[in-house]
């Protein structure tokens, strides 16, 4: 793995300490996690303590230390989504995935994510899927949209 | 972009935008709020583009992309003005139409129009859409007006204008009075008097001082504060610089949760096109007072929505809260005073400053002035953002505005405040909504979320969601709040799987209160609103979980059972369709059953059997 980009990234926020939680989220952005030798390279040019680093990175529910897969599921399970069918959505996926939330599967495809609100309440339950929302959700829509990726990938061979 | 260095500088530049706008001029704008966006809104504004440019009628035609227009359960929503012509559910495929005849011809297509639900009168205009109707949008209704990202759109509708009267008419301690007597509180959730924590600060002593905007909405359900920052959030920006002025802040930060991908980046959006005009920075308007802002991120943390907690986060630390003897306003970001207020409160700022103490003291009620936006989600049929005036009664945000139930089900009650208010019955729906009348009943404002449950809401359920939600997200700092609501929620999950017993309630209330009293930070101290509200309005649901091992609302799924009825049955086939594990089984036009081992109780087959044949027991 090149970690070249995340002095790019430390540049960036001018090496202020109070940058620190974005320029995580910048590394996460690019690498998908949060390497073990990204990190040390931020303790080092920050001149903060690794463990204090540490500390942030597992605190915040954002970022993550393993890697995550190639493609996202979100499921917001806020107050509206929940009473509007949210959990009966995250019985499916955990199903459909045979994961739990936080995990990614075993061929690195899918990372199945919980968030306590996407701030999109008006339409829940609402998922989050590499980058777009989808609003009045049910079990089956959920369903439909992971068979979508599968076969997505099907038809596109080894390439995905 | 114009350097401004001057009132009249900006006063020029007003009448410079306002001079090429054409008097005939047709302006389309399409919602762009995240709600509309996922209903495809994006691909709309494209469509417009293109067929605009592709006919030539650009000079004739502004296109705008709006931020959000509170009613995205109707999105995505397209306007057309000067006519004030209102479409909903506009998909790709209107957009010729709509230019060619309502844009070419003056010819409204009535398909796209809102429908009355009990009139089923077609509804050409916003402001006759009962939605809007009782609405009164002060803060908010700039939205539809204005595309967030240009700077010059909030100059046209009279933007900054605020700041210059603060900064040229008025001393800092003026601008505070004006604050305080016109009875502004913190739209954040507590409610805290905006002018005195002003003045606290100011006479807090220390040269530097800062200026926080929290925009970390973590309370589920509300989403006011996104659709201001994404939407309009110069008026944001203008609020803190007055405040800063006001106060003597010279640096600032608007906290943002990264959930909030295009809040984040109209924010930094907006601070930099302030800063290039001479809005921010060094000598502002020419008036000697500096001011600069910076956006922060947060990390997915709950509680950084409490200040200490999110002072924290700011310098890049754990984000856990400290006891608050010393106030931030005295003792806040790295150790200095700090004025933190939440986004809504900063956006009635500039509208306080143009039109007076008075006029904003005489919305509202006696200890709650002004509008305040509500997010009305839930099981409710109009959903959506809502700005009211202090007062009004919950009957008619949720019957009046909302529109009632949703499908069918009775509702029952409406959950206010977040994870720290709690659950308020349909019996007190005449409650007028102010700050202090919600907290009377055992709930409180927060930050405006309002979700609405019918009968087909679980309250014991709903109690047992927030006590998991809280006991997730505490920060583990201090034991009540960390160990406290773990056993709670071990009772709730008890009394919902069926286990629960005599002593079940007594001694979850019993740790309710200790953790309210001894908890650090506010997430602890009110962490077990939610269950003691359930239990005050709603025992009989809790007592049927124990007694009886029964869920009336058939949502704890432990002690539900799915079946369908052979009588009633039509055998049309629909729950089979929509069964995510086929647990539904029959042959078409012949009565159908469920085999429960495989069954995942997630009652899509009720959902949509037409029959009525599908029973829970």
């Amino acid at each position: 793995m090149d970690f070249e980009h995340v002095g790019k990234i430390i540049d960036k926020y001018q090496e202020k300490r109070t940058g620190l939680i974005s320029i995580l989220h910048d590394i996460q952005d690019r690498y998908h996690f949060l390497p073990e030798e990204a990190l040390r390279k931020v303790a080092s040019r920050l001149r903060m303590d690794l463990n204090d680093i540490y500390g942030v990175a597992t605190f915040y529910k954002s970022f993550s230390l393993i890697p995550k897969g190639k493609h996202s599921i979100t499921l917001c399970l806020g107050t509206a989504c929940h009473v509007r069918g949210g959990p009966k959505i995250l019985r499916e996926m955990k199903k459909q995935l045979s994961i739990e939330p936080g995990q990614t599967t075993a061929d690195k495809q899918f990372s199945l994510n919980l968030v306590n609100c996407l701030g999109v309440c008006a339409i829940g339950p609402v998922m989050f899927v590499d980058g777009k929302f989808y609003g009045e959700m049910n079990p089956l829509k959920a369903k439909r949209i992971i068979e979508k990726i599968n076969k997505n990938k099907r038809k596109n061979g080894v390439k995905s | 972009m114009r350097k401004i260095k001057s009132v009249s500088d900006l006063e020029k530049w007003r009448e410079h935008i306002l001079s090429k706008q054409k008097q005939d001029e047709v302006v389309v704008s399409v919602c762009g709020g995240t709600g509309c966006h996922a209903y495809g809104c994006k691909k709309v504004r494209d469509q417009f583009a293109k067929a605009i440019k592709k006919n030539d009628i650009d000079k004739k035609i502004r296109l705008r992309f709006t931020g959000c227009r509170g009613f995205c359960e109707r999105g995505p929503i397209v306007t057309i003005q000067p006519q004030g012509i209102f479409y909903q559910r506009v998909q790709e495929k209107d957009v010729l139409l709509i230019l060619s005849e309502t844009v070419g011809k003056g010819k409204i297509l009535e398909n796209l129009l809102y429908e009355d639900a009990i009139t089923k009168r077609k509804v050409t205009s916003e402001k006759e859409i009962p939605f809007y109707k009782a609405q009164h949008r002060l803060v908010l209704g700039n939205n539809g007006q204005i595309e967030p990202t240009k700077i010059e759109d909030y100059i046209g509708i009279g933007g900054y204008q605020a700041l210059s009267k603060a900064l040229f008419e008025m001393k800092p301690e003026q601008v505070i009075d004006e604050i305080k007597v016109s009875g502004l509180r913190g739209r954040g959730g507590a409610g805290f008097p905006t002018g005195k924590k002003w003045e606290d600060c100011r006479n807090a002593p220390g040269e530097i001082k800062y200026i926080i905007c929290n925009c970390d909405e973590g309370d589920p359900g509300a989403y006011m504060d996104r659709s201001l920052l994404e939407g309009n959030p110069h008026s944001v920006l203008e609020g803190m610089i007055i405040g800063a002025y006001a106060i003597g802040g010279s640096h600032g930060y608007i906290y943002v949760r990264h959930e909030y991908p295009l809040a984040c980046k109209n924010a930094e959006t907006a601070t930099t096109q302030a800063r290039k005009a001479g809005l921010l920075g060094k000598n502002i308007l020419g008036s000697g007072f500096s001011f600069d802002v910076e956006i922060a991120k947060g990390g997915g943390a709950f509680v950084c929505g409490e200040s200490t907690a999110l002072i924290a986060s700011i310098e890049g630390k754990v984000g856990e809260p400290r006891s608050k003897q010393v106030h931030t306003v005295a003792r806040g970001l790295w150790g200095k005073p700090t004025n933190l207020n939440n986004v809504e409160t900063w956006a009635n700022v500039p509208l306080i400053i143009n039109k007076g103490s008075q006029w904003f003291s005489s919305i509202g009620t006696e200890k709650s002035k002004g509008t305040k936006i509500f997010s009305l989600v839930g099981k409710v049929k109009n959903t959506g953002l809502v700005e009211v005036p202090m007062g009004i009664t919950l009957e008619k945000i949720i019957f009046d505005i909302g529109g009632g139930q949703q499908d069918g089900r009775k509702i029952k009650a409406v959950q206010t405040g977040g994870p720290s208010g709690g659950c308020i019955p349909a019996s007190l729906f005449d409650l007028p909504v102010d700050f202090d009348s919600l907290t009377q009943v055992g709930s409180m404002m927060g930050s405006g979320g309002m979700i609405v449950m019918d009968e087909g809401t679980c309250m014991v359920d709903v109690a047992k969601y927030f006590v998991h939600f809280l006991e997730e997200e505490s920060c583990g700092k201090c034991l009540p709040c960390r160990e406290g609501l773990k056993r709670m929620g071990q009772i709730l999950d008890n009394i919902t799987e069926g286990r629960g017993d005599e002593e079940s309630l007594v001694l979850l209330e019993e740790l309710a209160e200790v953790v309210a009293d001894t908890s650090i930070c506010g997430l602890g101290k009110t962490a077990p609103n939610p269950v003691l509200s359930a239990l005050r309005y709603f025992r009989p649901e809790f007592e049927a979980h124990i007694h009886q091992k029964r869920c009336p609302a058939a949502v704890c799924t432990s002690l539900i059972q799915y079946s369908i009825s052979e009588t009633d049955c039509t055998g049309c086939g629909a729950c089979s369709k929509v069964c995510p594990t086929q647990a539904v089984k029959g042959e078409k036009k012949q009565s159908h059953f469920i085999l429960a081992e495989i069954c995942s109780k997630c009652g899509s087959c009720k959902d949509v059997c037409k029959a009525n044949a599908v029973m829970v027991q």
